[in-house]
């Protein structure tokens, strides 16, 4: 149907927009502001897959959770403009033009020769996206790592707590 | 109805996303801008998890995709620690006038 394609041209326009406006901004704050414009229109792109459960993590971790922490901290450095600098180090930024290039390149070699044999969304793609499906994987067979997760965000909480408190020089 | 855009579509976008991120990240001087690139980048990633996880039927994709934005988390917390640290030592947060452990 014609309507998928013009949804995820929309969606996926402006999801590639809202990423350059982020690398490219001097003003932290938009670029920050155009991060989460760029994570609900991937939350969208994840609705077209059927996978309603990642959308909905999408939006609450990324847009929610993990900017309002970036933007405090903008905030709470009273981070403003970017001041223009001259370009000291010449080989980096060539070396990451290179870099890129290189990439891109492989990417496109990789696309074009191997064509997916997946024509359309598998028809069990819904089943599979809901909350559902994704807690049975999560509460069987995927425990471990599910519990690891948990001493993980632990050691993060400690981590940043400490970090942030001491001085060096002290 | 299933949609019909096809798999590469949604491989190319995370391409392009990641490309973009990779960009951000090596000619930005700025921490926070840095660290932002770094989300596109792992973000890009769980498209393309999640892509193929919904082409293929599968729903393992997603779980990876659930760890990437636990561990994602956790990363945002200590980078963001960082910053906040590196800023109250050395009243600066581009990177580029950073040189505690340059030799």
């Amino acid at each position: 149907m014609i309507i998928d394609f013009i949804i995820f041209g929309i969606l996926g326009t402006l999801a590639i927009a809202s990423a350059l406006v982020t690398i490219s901004t001097r003003h932290p704050i938009v670029s920050a502001m155009s991060l989460v414009l760029h994570f609900f229109m991937l939350a969208g792109i994840y609705l077209t897959l059927q996978a309603q459960f990642i959308a909905v993590l999408q939006i609450l971790v990324y847009a929610g959770a993990i900017m309002v922490l970036v933007i405090f901290v903008i905030m709470l450095l009273n981070l403003s403009k970017e001041e223009h600098h001259t370009i000291k180090v010449i080989p980096v930024k060539a070396m990451a033009i290179l870099f890129s290039i290189g990439f891109a390149l492989e990417l496109v070699t990789i696309f074009l020769t191997n064509k997916p044999t997946q024509n359309s969304l598998s028809p069990n793609a819904l089943q599979n996206g809901t909350a559902e499906a994704i807690s049975k994987a999560f509460f069987t067979s995927y425990l471990v790592p599910f519990e690891a997760i948990g001493l993980l965000l632990l050691a993060a909480i400690i981590g940043a707590v400490i970090l942030a408190k001491r001085r060096i020089n002290q | 109805m299933l949609p019909i855009v096809p798999l590469g579509y949604y491989l190319g976008l995370s391409a392009i996303i990641f490309i973009i991120g990779s960009i951000g990240v090596m000619t930005r001087r700025s921490a926070i801008i840095i660290f932002m690139s770094i989300e596109l980048m792992l973000n890009s990633v769980n498209l393309a998890f999640v892509s193929f996880s919904s082409f293929l039927g599968d729903t393992t994709g997603q779980i990876f995709v659930f760890f990437i934005m636990s561990v994602a988390a956790a990363e945002s917390a200590v980078g963001l620690a960082i910053i906040i640290a590196l800023f109250r030592n050395k009243q600066t947060i581009y990177v580029d006038e950073v040189n505690l452990m340059r030799w």
